[in-house]
């Protein structure tokens, strides 16, 4: 790509903070902050060590939950998929939990733990879970017979086979997964940092509004989600560019 | 050189008596094979000819010991077939070989009970019998189709079978690197000297490799007949042998000659 095509995503994202600029400014009451008062905001969050500080505590929760959940759901997943009977007596409970959201655990999740860290962790955890089972589970049924077939003929013991073909044959759909997955827990720990602790970045926009209606920080916290989102993304993405799983992702 | 007359003298690989395989599905039960004795000589290149859906293929997979058969029984050195082993092993077409794997990484695949010196000279013999060399590190994404079933031939030689299972493995190669697949698994089985069952549909591919040909019926399906394909390698596929052989074949199919 030419570097010209290369800056245009960001000339866009240029206009469309100039036309933000001019629209705000253009009317008598201010709905929205403008650009340079939200970095003017960014940059107030900066100095006084406060979005270091809840970015850790964010990336903190979402660690812990989604590490949790995974540690969990894969191998669980993959048991199930592996084993058609169970995920036939499973299912039907797996397909009533997943429409529930996971924002509706949080009363349940401050009854149980009370509000902290732990509530928090906990509903990443519970958001993470289910998608992760999930996805284990396809990506079980998604192996095709004839590499388990090839496994079997050399010899491999049952050990053998998870090791040698199962495990490798899944991983490039477990990423998928982990990725949406993610994605799926940064949005829950905003919410849950709403509601149920004192800091990080979901905290913060609750606390800019209600000390002050402060809503430069408010658009300023809104930025750093977004950013660091993206960040998440894109270094979980950098995962299916391994040479060695390539195969997982091409059309063929 | 080959000749037929060796053939009585040859002994009996793997033996199916009164093979015969039912499906049920949704409450339906499909009769694939009907009541099929055979026998395989050891060293013995024999091809299973019929059209497609004939049961040939479950057929294969169940002397593999990938299937159970309904009736009969399957022995291969007089021992009964109970699953798939690492002494017979089984070509998928190239969709077989693991992609996650590099060339080294299949070939070495079945070599997991030896020292990693023995693995790596085995893997780089078999490398270069079936002449992927330079592509060693390469993964069966980047190479071809021909490679890739190459590859997979390599793959089950390198664990030493005395006998190859192959399910129509050129079926989605073009037709010249088909040609040329024929001409070097002919090679291979002629320096190795393994028992081979290969299933096809294509007449002129089971008339140009064969000891013997195997003509399946429809489904449900019985042999028809069996062909001895007495012409010694390589063979002319213009000479009048070749072409009565061949056109006996089409016959037996009940395939009038003519496009």
């Amino acid at each position: 790509m030419s570097p010209l095509v290369r800056l245009r995503p960001l000339a866009f994202i240029v206009i469309l903070l100039g036309v933000w600029h001019i629209a705000v400014n253009r009317q008598p009451v201010h709905l929205l902050p403008d650009p340079l008062q939200v970095a003017t905001g960014f940059v107030e969050l900066i100095q006084r060590g406060l979005l270091l500080k809840y970015v850790v505590a964010s990336l903190f929760r979402v660690t812990w939950g989604f590490c949790l959940a995974a540690a969990i759901a894969i191998p669980a997943g993959l048991a199930i998929g592996w084993h058609r009977r169970a995920e036939m007596a499973l299912n039907p409970l797996l397909q009533i939990l997943r429409p529930i959201s996971p924002l509706a655990w949080i009363p349940i999740s401050i009854l149980w733990f009370g509000v902290g860290d732990v509530a928090a962790i906990f509903l990443i955890f519970l958001a993470s879970l289910l998608p992760l089972t999930l996805t284990a589970i396809n990506a079980v049924e998604g192996i095709p017979q004839v590499y388990v077939n090839a496994g079997r003929n050399f010899g491999l013991s049952r050990a053998g086979l998870v090791y040698s073909v199962l495990y490798p044959a899944v991983i490039p759909r477990l990423i998928i997964g982990l990725r949406i997955t993610l994605g799926i827990a940064w949005l829950v720990v905003v919410a849950a940092e709403m509601i149920a602790v004192n800091s990080g970045l979901g905290f913060l926009i609750v606390d800019a509004r209600n000390a002050g209606n402060r809503y430069d920080l408010v658009v300023a916290g809104m930025v750093a989600i977004g950013l660091i989102g993206l960040l998440l993304d894109t270094w979980m993405r950098s995962l299916e560019g391994i040479r060695a799983l390539r195969w997982g992702y091409s059309e063929d | 050189m080959q000749t037929t007359d060796a053939k009585p003298v040859m002994e009996i690989k793997l033996r199916a008596k009164g093979i015969g395989m039912i499906f049920k599905r949704d409450g339906n039960c499909t009769s694939v094979l009907d009541n099929i004795d055979l026998d395989v000589g050891d060293g013995e290149f024999l091809c299973l000819l019929g059209p497609s859906g004939c049961g040939k293929s479950t057929m294969l997979n169940i002397i593999a010991g990938f299937l159970e058969p309904t009736n009969g029984t399957v022995t291969i050195d007089g021992e009964a077939v109970k699953g798939p082993d690492s002494r017979r092993i089984f070509v998928f077409q190239e969709r077989g070989v693991f992609p996650w794997l590099t060339v080294e990484g299949n070939i070495g695949f079945g070599l997991f009970r030896l020292s990693r010196g023995e693995r790596e000279k085995r893997i780089a013999h078999y490398v270069k019998l079936v002449g992927l060399q330079g592509f060693e590190k390469a993964y069966p994404q980047e190479l071809s189709g021909g490679m890739k079933q190459r590859l997979e031939v390599a793959r089950a030689l390198a664990v030493n079978p005395d006998m190859l299972f192959l399910d129509e493995p050129f079926g989605a190669l073009d037709s010249i690197t088909r040609l040329i697949m024929r001409g070097e698994l002919l090679r291979i089985w002629e320096a190795e000297r393994k028992t081979i069952v290969f299933v096809t549909h294509d007449i002129d591919e089971a008339v140009q490799l064969a000891d013997r040909v195997v003509v399946m019926s429809t489904r449900p399906a019985k042999i028809q007949k069996i062909v001895e394909i007495d012409i010694a390698h390589p063979r002319d596929i213009s000479s009048p042998r070749y072409l009565e052989l061949r056109d006996g074949i089409f016959e037996a199919i009940g395939l009038a000659h003519k496009v």
